[in-house]
């Protein structure tokens, strides 16, 4: 069986991140998100590609969502409640807790900003939210009989998860959106070593190496502190969740060791509440944050405030945290109208704002004037910082990751395509995986790992574990600098390996499971008896050539019936044999000679049945060695023979 | 595959201990601690009427002769216990006994089910040799952690007092001292046979507690951690307690799950997953709690046969117990706001932590709905900690408290109490917050539920001859004697159990649902539970104190073939046995708990697949048969050495050329002049013999 990954977003780009894998049969959703950029049928994925007959409980066994930004659970609502999908979906707890307020968010800003007709309801939002399974990290969850998942810490966002899939014998990772550096309120992203046939991985930052986020922080609190300092105001516009909690924690951090007093707001309604969920979550944030809950909850911000409306034409320094982010409308448009013409003010905007949105006009270029509509323009005069620290892993990062888990295919998604082109080479060049980057509604095909199962028996387990010694010899001419070599110690002469032989018979019966026995075992049970085939041939070898050929001293063998000269002679055999076999290892074992099966002894008899040969004809001179092998070692055993025969 | 139950332990904040080997490896189940033989100690006396009590009564008999010393000791043997029976002495603390009698370094893996059960393992972790693996659920971990370093800091109370002890053996621990207490307190000290003096441990230092835990593993619930390649453990929520769990070990071998006391609906913690422990093959049924249980078993229920998969589980999600528990709570808290109406102050040393977390937020709501502005106080060391800590936790606790997190709320009401100040949380009676705040009447939680420990030895002094004032105690501790110190006592007790386990009529159910082949259960709950037909398990009983050798749970290991070595098998087809088999070489690779075999780095050349293992009798005509088809030709001689064999004969060749071809009931040997030969005649026996 194969792997399916079809890619219903987030495929050569940013946003509506959704991808259906199909592993040994099971079929599993991966994020279900929505497109920011688009109003159209775009901004979500085309589901009738999962199936044509919208029979989407059947056709897929779970959807797991990693975060919860919009483009990647903004579209879940969608699919559960229109388009009526039933079946498991999982989250970690945070992602659920605060899932909900980010699409709630997102659906008024909708409504209420562009007169939109509704995707979907309130209830709609909670009545999806409540099919959500939760689950804690690395916490193994069974789906069902054959899947399995696993979530692991990302980094990205609170609660962010890279999520491990396996069913059967093939098994997958899918990254979500990842951090492979802490920062300050989160750890970076954490995973196993785990056998994987597929890593799907975002690809935001393919080519970016960036440095450490720290100084990117300090420009930001340099920034706000300068404004504040010269009695300006400074407006942060995010969405609720994630960011305003990051900056907050930097602010609020920053504020009590430079002992400042200037306030900090937060617009009304939304993230005072939001803190709430952070500050009972706060064991999924960095080590650091973490540690201190128990004297002070980082998320008990002690500089921050509640705003009220009347304190926007109030005089004096404040920071004002408000939504929705990049200025799309709601509050932070309103003040953004009061704020932007002094030039005592500031405006930070985040590293990315959607086109359309006055925050992306902001950031392209500088502009003195922006218009709302017909008749209102507002004079921009304040000063603008653009965020420039972002949660992603860049492309140092994303190498490290693929390198780690070293699986077998790579699919890239979450990324911009030429970008995603360069990773995608250098992944296959430098760590030799083969890698995909496909569009959006494309599928991959790879293989799969299967394993074949099998009952093992206790005697095969036991053959395996025995140790196997073998002792190899150093030859001299091996080592090219014998004094380098004497100095350092490192080789000795002699080598020992233990290559442990795992060697048995695996036996299928009729409606019995396959089992893999010991040789022994097999026999047994066959109520056999082992025939041992050998081979035997006496050989004739002159003693005058042996003698020859041999280094030892010179000793006259005429009478070889003592067992002293057997074992000179022995010896001199084994001398030549292990000149002229470099491969192989021989053994003198005094009464006769052995490698591997082969075993060669003087034979003493006057007529030795295996003497078939004829060829010999000055017997006087000759020493009979008498050989036998077994069928393995068959071409090994007469080449010995004819090494013999040709000393004659 | 050998299994002990070291001790049945004794109500929930002793839980049992055990040791279980399995394939290879030594398993101990909890290391607790026995805080009920605390109360053979005196507690701390700081309060000055006990001196002046001490001087009256027992400094006159000090003063008399030894002899008589002894024969008034001895005559205390007839006499109800008196205060002044009690061991005054810095205590130690009595440990599983039994655990000493094994070697500790052999332990390889010890699995911790619950806080309490983690209290004794700086004992284990400051011997020498000692190396076993610990797991420990996260929540678990922290809050045992914190009930350790509590228990240190009390403890210095008593040191303080007695000053620093020489390192040798106290003098309360010598025989001829120990002979003289009365059999009561003899009997906690040294056990029924005298041979559990051996448990007793001087107390571990916070330093201890610190190494200790910097060597224990912790888990999520269910996180699967490998050890040594070849077990998989999972801590499954149990539901007795935040971080309390059961326990699944799966190998090769056998899956095995330990059941500890467990709880079908937790009012905090994560309940009782016992979906997770399905498909076991042994179940470790380590659950005494029903063995306290007061309720009359009703037989009818218990009878009924149903083996449908739905009426079981719904046998086990009726919710009764936890009803039942939420009432008591509410009895607890009417009981405390009739004491403080009536001006008496209520004490309520309970250890567990979700019981504690449950009665504040009831407590505050009598006090509400009855209009009273009575001051809640918790006095502890580790409190604030602990009351954080229970907040940042959604992951471990039960589904009522998740639902919180999900709509914004704090998971705890405590949170928003303490910042209302209707509850104050101070660390020790001496601090001086304390000491501003206090008002009386007032509620107060506190440790130790010995009454031997920590502020509610204070309290207890100040109140016990206020008949107004209220003490609520476990039904662990034996009152008598814990009370015997603060005799006369004038303050009501409020003796309460609280739910710790599974109930009887629920085993039988659980076990049918899980259906696995082989329990061992306790043989003390023998007579509370009747098995009338637990499909196909078989159970085992097990006593305290005896090792049981259990069967192997699988006929064979389980062993995974990769696909690419599968591929290459030649199979052989056994006409008679009709089986195919084929030879099977790779490289073994232990991972993850699975024995997987990979094809080796040296591939088979398939030119050497000739079969090594013979079986068979070859016979003369087939064999000559055989050889003829060859072209090889020859005549056989029977053999007339061999006596008695009779296949023994020997062919030999004549064409092409000579050979011999010796064939005995063990072997046979080949004989020719040259390789080819050689080979065409073997194989021409091979034809003839079965071979792989």
């Amino acid at each position: 069986m194969a792997i399916e990954c079809l890619v219903l977003g987030a495929g050569q780009e940013i946003g509506k991140s959704c991808a259906v894998v199909t592993i040994n049969g099971k079929r599993i959703m991966f994020d279900c998100g929505m497109h920011m950029g688009y109003d159209d049928h775009r901004r979500y994925p085309d589901f009738s590609l999962i199936s044509k007959s919208r029979d989407f409980d059947n056709a897929i066994d779970c959807i797991i969502i990693t975060h919860f930004h919009l483009d990647h659970v903004g579209a879940l609502p969608f699919f559960t409640e229109v388009c009526g999908y039933r079946g498991p979906i999982y989250m970690t707890y945070p992602t659920k807790a605060l899932a909900p307020l980010m699409l709630e968010d997102y659906r008024k800003v909708m409504v209420e900003r562009r007169g939109e007709e509704e995707q979907f309801t309130s209830d709609n939002i909670s009545e999806c939210m409540k099919k959500v399974i939760a689950v804690d990290l690395k916490q193994t969850v069974q789906v069902d009989k054959d899947l399995q998942i696993r979530a692991y810490y990302a980094g990205h966002v609170l609660g962010a998860a890279m999520v491990y899939a396996k069913v059967g014998d093939s098994a997958m990772v899918y990254t979500g959106d990842y951090n492979m550096t802490p920062d300050r309120h989160l750890g970076a992203a954490q995973i196993d070593r785990l056998q994987l046939d597929l890593l799907i991985t975002e690809s935001t930052y393919a080519t970016t190496v960036r440095d450490s986020k720290y100084a990117r922080e300090r420009e930001f609190l340099k920034a706000v502190h300068q404004c504040v300092a010269a009695g300006g105001k400074v407006l942060i516009p995010t969405f609720a969740l994630g960011r305003a909690q990051e900056l907050c924690i930097l602010l609020d951090d920053y504020w009590e060791r430079m002992n400042l007093r200037v306030p900090i707001y937060f617009s009304a309604g939304l993230t005072i509440q939001a803190n709430m969920y952070y500050k009972m979550l706060i064991s999924w944030t960095s080590q650091k944050v973490k540690e201190t809950y128990a004297t002070h909850n980082a998320f008990d911000f002690k500089n921050v405030r509640n705003f009220d409306r009347s304190l926007i034409d109030a005089p004096g320094p404040c920071v004002l945290f408000a939504t929705p982010g990049m200025i799309s409308g709601g509050f932070s448009l309103e003040v953004f109208k009061r704020w932007a013409p002094s030039e005592m003010n500031l405006i930070t905007l985040p590293g990315y704002c959607v086109a359309g949105t006055i925050g992306h006009k902001l950031m392209s270029g500088k502009p003195t004037k922006i218009v709302l509509d017909k008749d209102n323009q507002v004079d921009v005069r304040c000063q603008i910082h653009q965020l420039s620290f972002s949660p992603h892993t860049d492309a140092k990062g994303i190498m490290d990751l693929v390198k780690f888990l070293s699986p077998q295919h790579v699919i890239l998604v979450h990324g911009e395509k030429p970008k995603m082109a360069s990773l995608k080479k250098k992944i296959h060049s430098e760590l030799g995986i083969t890698c995909y980057d496909p569009a959006n509604n494309e599928s991959v095909y790879i293989p799969s790992t299967n394993y074949v199962k099998a009952g093992a028996s206790d005697a095969f387990m036991q053959s395996c574990m025995n140790p196997n010694f073998k002792f190899l010899k150093r030859g001299s001419e091996e080592i090219p600098n014998a004094s380098i070599q004497r100095c350092t110690k490192a080789l000795s002469p002699l080598q020992v390996s233990d290559e442990r032989v795992v060697e048995g018979i695996l036996i299928m019966e009729k409606s019995k499971k396959a089992k893999v026995v010991h040789q022994d075992e097999l026999l047994l049970k066959l109520g056999a008896k082992r025939h041992e085939v050998q081979f035997a041939y006496c050989c004739p070898v002159s003693v005058e050539k042996l003698e020859k050929t041999a280094t030892t001293d010179l000793t006259p063998a005429t009478n070889v019936s003592s067992v002293t000269d057997k074992c000179i002679l022995i010896k001199k055999l084994f001398t030549k044999l292990s000149s002229e076999f470099s491969v192989g290892d021989f053994r003198n074992l005094g009464e006769y000679i052995r490698l591997e099966s082969f075993q060669a002894s003087i034979c003493s008899k006057d007529s030795c049945p295996y003497r078939i040969t004829n060829s010999f004809q000055n017997k006087s001179k000759a020493v009979f060695f008498c050989c036998t092998w077994s069928g393995p070692d068959e071409k090994l055993a007469w080449k010995i023979i004819s090494t013999l025969e040709n000393a004659i | 595959m050998k299994f002990t139950c070291l001790s049945k332990g004794g109500g929930s904040n002793f839980p049992p201990c055990y040791i279980l080997d399995f394939g290879g490896f030594r398993v101990l189940f909890d290391c607790p601690i026995d805080f009920s033989a605390l109360t053979i100690f005196s507690p701390v006396p700081t309060d000055f009427d006990d001196i002046i009590n001490e001087e009256t009564s027992d400094c006159a008999a000090h003063k008399s002769s030894d002899a008589e010393t002894v024969a008034q000791k001895r005559r205390k043997l007839e006499k109800p216990l008196d205060v002044n029976d009690l061991i005054c002495a810095e205590p130690w603390y009595k440990t599983v006994n039994n655990l000493h009698l094994w070697n500790v370094s052999f332990i390889d893996i010890v699995l911790i089910s619950s806080p309490v059960g983690m209290l004794g393992l700086p004992f284990l972790t400051q011997i020498k040799g000692f190396s076993a693996k610990m797991y420990v659920t996260e929540a678990a971990a922290r809050i045992g952690q914190l009930m350790m370093e509590d228990l240190v800091s009390m403890h210095m109370e008593y040191r303080q007092f007695y000053g620093l002890e020489e390192s040798t053996a106290p003098e309360w621990m010598k025989w001829e001292e120990l002979e003289l207490l009365p059999s009561a307190l003899r009997n906690i000290a040294l056990g029924k046979d005298g041979a559990e003096i051996g448990g007793w441990m001087p107390l571990y230092s916070a330093a201890h507690v610190k190494d200790c835990m910097s060597k224990v593993q912790t888990l999520k619930y269910a996180e699967e951690t490998c050890y040594n390649g070849t077990l998989i453990i999972k801590a499954i929520s149990s539901g007795l307690e935040i971080g309390a769990c059961n326990w699944i070990i799966n190998s090769p071998k056998g899956n095995i799950s330990y059941i500890s006391g467990s709880i079908f609906f937790s009012g905090h913690a994560m309940d009782f997953n016992y979906h997770a422990l399905q498909g076991c093959d042994l179940i470790l049924y380590s659950d005494f709690s029903s063995l306290d249980s007061t309720e009359d078993i009703d037989q009818s229920s218990l009878s009924n046969e149903s083996s449908n998969w739905e009426e079981l589980s719904k046998s086990l999600s009726n919710c009764e117990e936890s009803s039942k528990e939420m009432e008591k709570l509410d009895f607890i808290c009417s009981c405390a706001i009739d004491s403080v109406k009536a001006g008496g102050s209520v004490l309520i040393p309970v250890n567990r932590v979700g019981v504690i977390l449950q009665l504040l937020e009831q407590i505050v709501m009598f006090l509400e709905s009855s209009s009273l502005k009575i001051p809640i106080y918790i006095v502890s060391s580790i409190a604030e900690e602990l009351l954080a800590y229970t907040n940042v936790i959604p992951e471990w606790l039960c589904k009522q408290r998740l639902e919180k997190l999900f709509s914004g709320e704090p998971l705890f009401a405590h949170i928003d109490l303490i910042k209302e100040k209707k509850i104050h949380v101070f660390p020790a009676v001496h601090s001086p917050k304390l000491i501003i705040n206090w008002q009386e009447p007032c509620i107060v939680f506190s440790p130790h539920w010995s009454l031997r420990l920590g502020p509610t030895v204070h309290l207890l002094r100040r109140w016990r001859g206020d008949h107004n004032s209220l003490l609520v105690l476990e039904n662990e501790v034996d009152a008598d004697l814990a009370l015997l110190p603060f005799t006369p006592m004038s303050m009501k007790v409020l003796q309460c159990s609280f739910l710790s386990g599974i109930k009887p009529q629920k085993i039988e159910p659980l076990l049918k649902i899980l259906q696995p082949k082989l329990v061992l259960f306790p043989e003390d709950l023998r007579s509370h539970v009747r098995f009338s037909n637990i499909n196909s398990s078989s159970v085992s009983y097990y006593t305290e104190n005896e090792t049981i050798h259990l069967p192997r749970l699988k006929e064979s290991s389980e062993l995974e073939i990769s696909s690419d070595l599968a591929s290459q098998f030649r199979w052989r087809i056994l006409k008679q046995k009709n089986m195919n088999i084929t030879r099977l070489k790779g490289e073994l690779l232990i991972n993850h708990g699975k024995h997987q075999l990979l094809s080796g780095n040296d591939q088979a050349d398939p030119s050497e697949n000739k079969p090594l293992l013979h079986w068979g009798s070859p016979d003369p005509e087939n064999l000559l048969a055989e050889l003829s088809k060859m072209g090889i030709n020859g005549f056989v001689e029977r053999s007339m050495t061999d006596a008695g064999s009779e296949e023994a004969f020997t062919v030999h060749v004549q064409n092409p050329e000579k050979a011999l071809i010796e064939v005995r009931t063990e072997g046979t040997i080949i004989s020719a002049p040259d390789e080819n030969l050689a080979s065409r005649i073997f194989e021409a026996i091979e034809n003839i013999l079965e071979g792989i």
